[in-house]
């Protein structure tokens, strides 16, 4: 088991510290100082109270919509709506604590949150279905209704929201903001808010689906054989609609919680939010393993934030970090060859020490 | 000193502490077939990995034609001239037979694929060894049976001298095991070799020079075939002396357990289950035979909830069950061991005792209030490993890292350990060891005495008429008739499967 892990970890790591090697010949060519700018990375995602607040909510949607992605596909499905339904869930949670202002605190957030993510879910849960019964492709659907959501929440902000000339919503209620002045002050005043702990308890909750639950259980037989969940009696269809519903609540649960604590209100916006993308990167990244998600989304995170200080202190085009999560990404892809080498070179070596451990 | 067009010498491989193959060596001459005997888990597939390529040895040396080779991927041993028919399949279900056949060794004229010739080369060859198959028919669509032979041409169309055959009769009827006997005969007779693994001795006496027994992982014996007994043989695989007599106690069968009646059955818009109907009592095992591909399949299907029922009606001790879904049906009281055993029977990702609670993990005692109770599910695991005597490292292996007889047995266990009223099994000792048929027999046997109903389809003829107390033969969706067991003989029965002899209807 031990040794199992480790030979998990291999990929990712390689996969990163190659990104980082792209990313510095890539400066050393276009005569950028690579170690100054990786330490300005560095002490722009971590180097005070003020940026770590910052990474670490930024990797709170990071978090979310990687599980949600993380889910679906265990479920042998490639969910590529999580941008649309992260948007639907930010949408839903500002209408909600818009319209009941009145309600307390506690009860307007957690009614807020559970909107959002039903939000998600259920337009997630629209690709499941045409999947289920109609086998339509859900790369091509989750697609779709990323764009239709978008227009449509970009159309109910317009007339129904923002006021007239205005191109957002009022902001919501001080009361509903995750971001409490408690937080604000031992972080500097970062956008550091509570949604970070509801991330990583949905994290723990996630861990426990897959590893404990009956419902996880049949997700995971229907991911890795259909015919044989069918033929032990699980209900194909209702346990993919069910993956859908419960990847687009988290991806949704992601946008409710950037929307209450970062945003607090919700913009007309040309462009699906890059969030829902990155998130499948980050699961990519590690495997979709719940635990790993959050160390990925801490790196990925880190890379966005510190990103933002790279042009801050010299000339070089922040860019450069797309360039190495890119670069992350695509060696993981290729985790083929790294397979193929690793068969070839250490592996060997390996073995030979083992035996020779058992000769003794 | 001879010349060998294989050697494999002092070859040891390991995975983890575990010890697959220790210290074996085994010769191969030219024209010679060689027969490969060992129980499940003994290692033969594994020591064929090696020599094809698949696999890398943790220890020893390979020799071809006296020259020490490396064989690090496959397309090196495919160099040396090494053609491997694989225990499991290795098609890609959506493409077509002719582009499985031709995978990664594509014929091009101008640098597109040159299907004509393709498949006139296969069409040859098909004619020469008398394989019937349909290039143009897509994989996922075909027959265990037929994927087998594609397997087999797959291997000829290579061109290759050595070649490796993996349990290649498991999965195909007699008439079609008679054909790659000869086959076999004609490729050593043309001077190339042969390694042959099966676990049925009479194929081994038939046709091998050679027999080269494992247990364990190591050689515990190479022999003359043609000197050695079949109980000879059996002995030295399994260390101990086998019964191959059943006992059969008097059952009372005046009840009815599985009624079908006027049963059709749809596939890939095709009728292939025609008005049919069939009685199983309790206390009694009905054997269907038949050539593959006449249905048996869709019958298994439409009574277990997987097909659609286009007419008719199945019912389960009065209680009817058709189109209920699958769960339901198993509920009823119906257990199946599938046909294809990697692709329906198992989730080969999953550990063994997964596996095993596949059709009760939603209950008492394996969950409960939603929750999987793996303590519980780890413990019945080891349960049924040990009275199966299913040989792997623990309960939390792969299912997919078991060597194939042990997959089969993790089914078996699963199934025949929830003693349902009616237990379909369709081939259930498909490329299971002597030790362990005999073992899956008595199981089968038991259920019958103990009241309930099998219902049991198997191209092993002499299954057929050792297990059943009836026998009804099965022809293009119909069944054609019904014969009595102990007045028949497999030869007999062969030929009326194949429509040759009248068949007598009794009672
Ligand atoms: N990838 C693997 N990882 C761990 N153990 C393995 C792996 N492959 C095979 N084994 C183990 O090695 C042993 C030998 O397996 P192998 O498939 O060679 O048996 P076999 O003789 O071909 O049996 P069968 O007749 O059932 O096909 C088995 O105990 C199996 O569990
Ligand atoms: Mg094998």
């Amino acid at each position: 088991m031990h040794t199992k892990s480790l030979k998990g970890l291999t990929i990712p790591l390689v996969s990163v510290l190659a990104g980082f090697i792209v990313g510095a010949i890539l400066m050393l060519i276009f005569g950028y100082d690579p170690l100054q700018n990786y330490q300005n990375l560095l002490v722009g995602s971590f180097g005070g109270v003020y940026s770590i607040g910052e990474t670490l909510r930024n990797m709170i949607s990071l978090i979310l919509t990687a599980l949600g992605f993380a889910v679906a596909s265990k479920a042998g499905f490639f969910n590529i709506g999580g941008p649309g339904q992260y948007l639907i869930g930010w949408f839903g949670a500002i209408v909600f604590t818009l319209k009941f202002s009145y309600l307390p605190a506690i009860i307007l957030i957690i009614g807020a949150l559970l909107c959002g993510a039903l939000a998600g879910g259920l337009w997630s849960m629209v690709a499941g279905i045409l999947r289920a019964y109609f086998g339509t492709s859900e790369v091509i659907t989750t697609i779709m209704l990323n764009y239709i959501v978008l227009y449509i929440v970009n159309f109910a902000v317009k007339s129904w929201l923002a006021g007239k000339g205005s191109d957002s919503s009022p902001n919501i209620a001080a009361k509903a903001n995750l971001n409490t002045p408690f937080l604000q002050r031992i972080t500097d005043n970062s956008t550091f808010n509570w949604g970070f702990f509801i991330a990583l308890a949905v994290v723990g909750l996630v861990w426990f689906y897959f590893n404990k639950t009956k419902s996880g259980f049949e997700i995971q037989a229907v991911g890795l054989n259909e015919s044989a969940s069918q033929y032990a009696g699980v209900n194909v269809k209702k346990t993919i609609i069910t993956a859908m519903l419960i990847s687009g609540l988290l991806a949704g649960l992601g946008g409710a919680i950037d929307g209450l604590g970062n945003f607090q209100n919700i913009s007309v916006s040309n462009n699906l939010p890059n969030v829902g993308y990155n998130g499948m990167a980050v699961a990519l990244l590690a495997a979709e393993n719940p635990i790993g998600i959050v160390f990925a989304a801490l790196l990925f995170s880190a890379l966005q934030i510190g990103g933002l200080s790279i042009s801050v202190y010299s000339n070089t085009p922040s860019e450069i970090v797309d360039i190495v999560i890119a670069s992350i990404i695509f060696f993981v892809g290729i985790k083929y060859a790294f397979e193929l080498i690793a068969k070839k070179g250490w592996f060997k070596r390996k073995n030979r020490e083992e035996k020779g451990g058992a000769e003794k | 000193m001879e010349d060998y067009v294989v050697e494999m010498r002092h070859i040891t491989k390991q995975f983890g502490s575990y010890k697959a193959n220790n210290d074996i060596s085994l010769q191969l001459k030219k024209g010679e077939i060689l027969a490969l005997l060992g129980e499940n888990g003994a290692g033969k597939s594994t020591l064929m990995g090696m020599l094809s390529g698949l696999l890398e040895p943790t220890d020893g040396e390979i020799l071809i034609n006296g020259k020490s080779v490396k064989m690090d991927n496959p397309r090196n041993a495919k160099k040396l001239g090494i053609g491997m028919v694989h225990q499991h399949f290795m098609l890609i279900p959506a493409f077509s037979v002719l582009e499985n056949i031709i995978l990664g060794d594509e014929p091009t004229k101008a640098t597109r694929i040159d299907y004509r010739k393709a498949a006139n080369d296969i069409e040859k060859l098909a004619e020469k060894y008398h394989l019937d198959i349909d290039v143009n028919a897509k994989v996922r669509d075909i027959t265990v049976g037929m994927q087998q032979r594609v397997e087999i041409m797959k291997a000829l169309y290579r061109k290759a001298n050595i070649f490796i055959f993996d349990e290649p009769t498991a999965a195909l009827t007699p008439q079609e095991i008679e054909q790659l006997i000869k086959i076999l005969r004609a490729l050593a007779a043309e001077g190339n070799s042969v390694i042959f693994i099966t676990h049925k001795l009479k194929e081994i006496k038939e046709v091998a020079d050679r027999c080269v027994v494992i247990r364990m992982g190591k050689v515990v014996e190479t022999v003359q075939v043609a000197e050695t007994k079949e109980e000879t043989l059996a002995e030295m695989m399994v260390g101990r002396k086998i019964n191959f007599a059943v006992e059969k106690e008097e059952t009372d069968k005046s009840k009815t357990v599985l009624a079908v009646s006027n049963l059709s059955v749809e596939a890939h818009a095709l009728l292939k289950v025609k008005d049919l109907n069939l009685i199983v009592h309790s206390g009694e095992i009905v054997g269907v035979a038949g050539v593959d591909g006449n249905g048996q399949s869709e019958l298994i299907e439409a009574i277990t909830g997987l097909r659609k029922i286009k007419k008719g009606s199945v019912e389960l001790k009065g209680k009817a069950l058709q189109n209920l879904n699958a769960r339901k049906i198993s509920e009823a009281g119906i257990g199946c061991i599938p046909e294809d055993r990697q692709n329906v029977g198992l989730i080969l990702p999953f550990t063994i005792a997964e596996n095993l609670v596949l059709k009760s993990y939603h209950k008492k005692p394996a969950s409960q209030h939603g929750l999987l109770n793996y303590k519980k599910i780890n413990e019945m695991g080891r349960q049924l490993i040990k009275s199966f005597d299913i040989r792997s490292q623990s309960e939390k292996e792969l299912a997919g890292d078991l060597s194939g007889g042990n997959q089969q047995k993790v089914i078996v266990a699963r199934e025949i350990s929830a003693s349902p009223d009616l237990l379909i099994a369709a081939n259930p000792t498909r490329g299971v060891d002597i030790g362990a048929i005999e073992y899956i027999h008595e199981k089968i046997i038991e259920q019958r005495n103990a009241g309930r109903g099998v219902l049991l389809i198997s191209f092993e003829l002499d299954e057929i008429l050792k297990l059943s107390d009836r026998i009804v033969v099965m022809h293009e969706g119909q069944i054609v008739g019904e014969i009595d067991p102990r007045h028949t003989s497999s030869e007999e029965l062969g030929l009326m499967m194949a429509g040759k002899a009248p068949i007598e209807q009794e009672g």
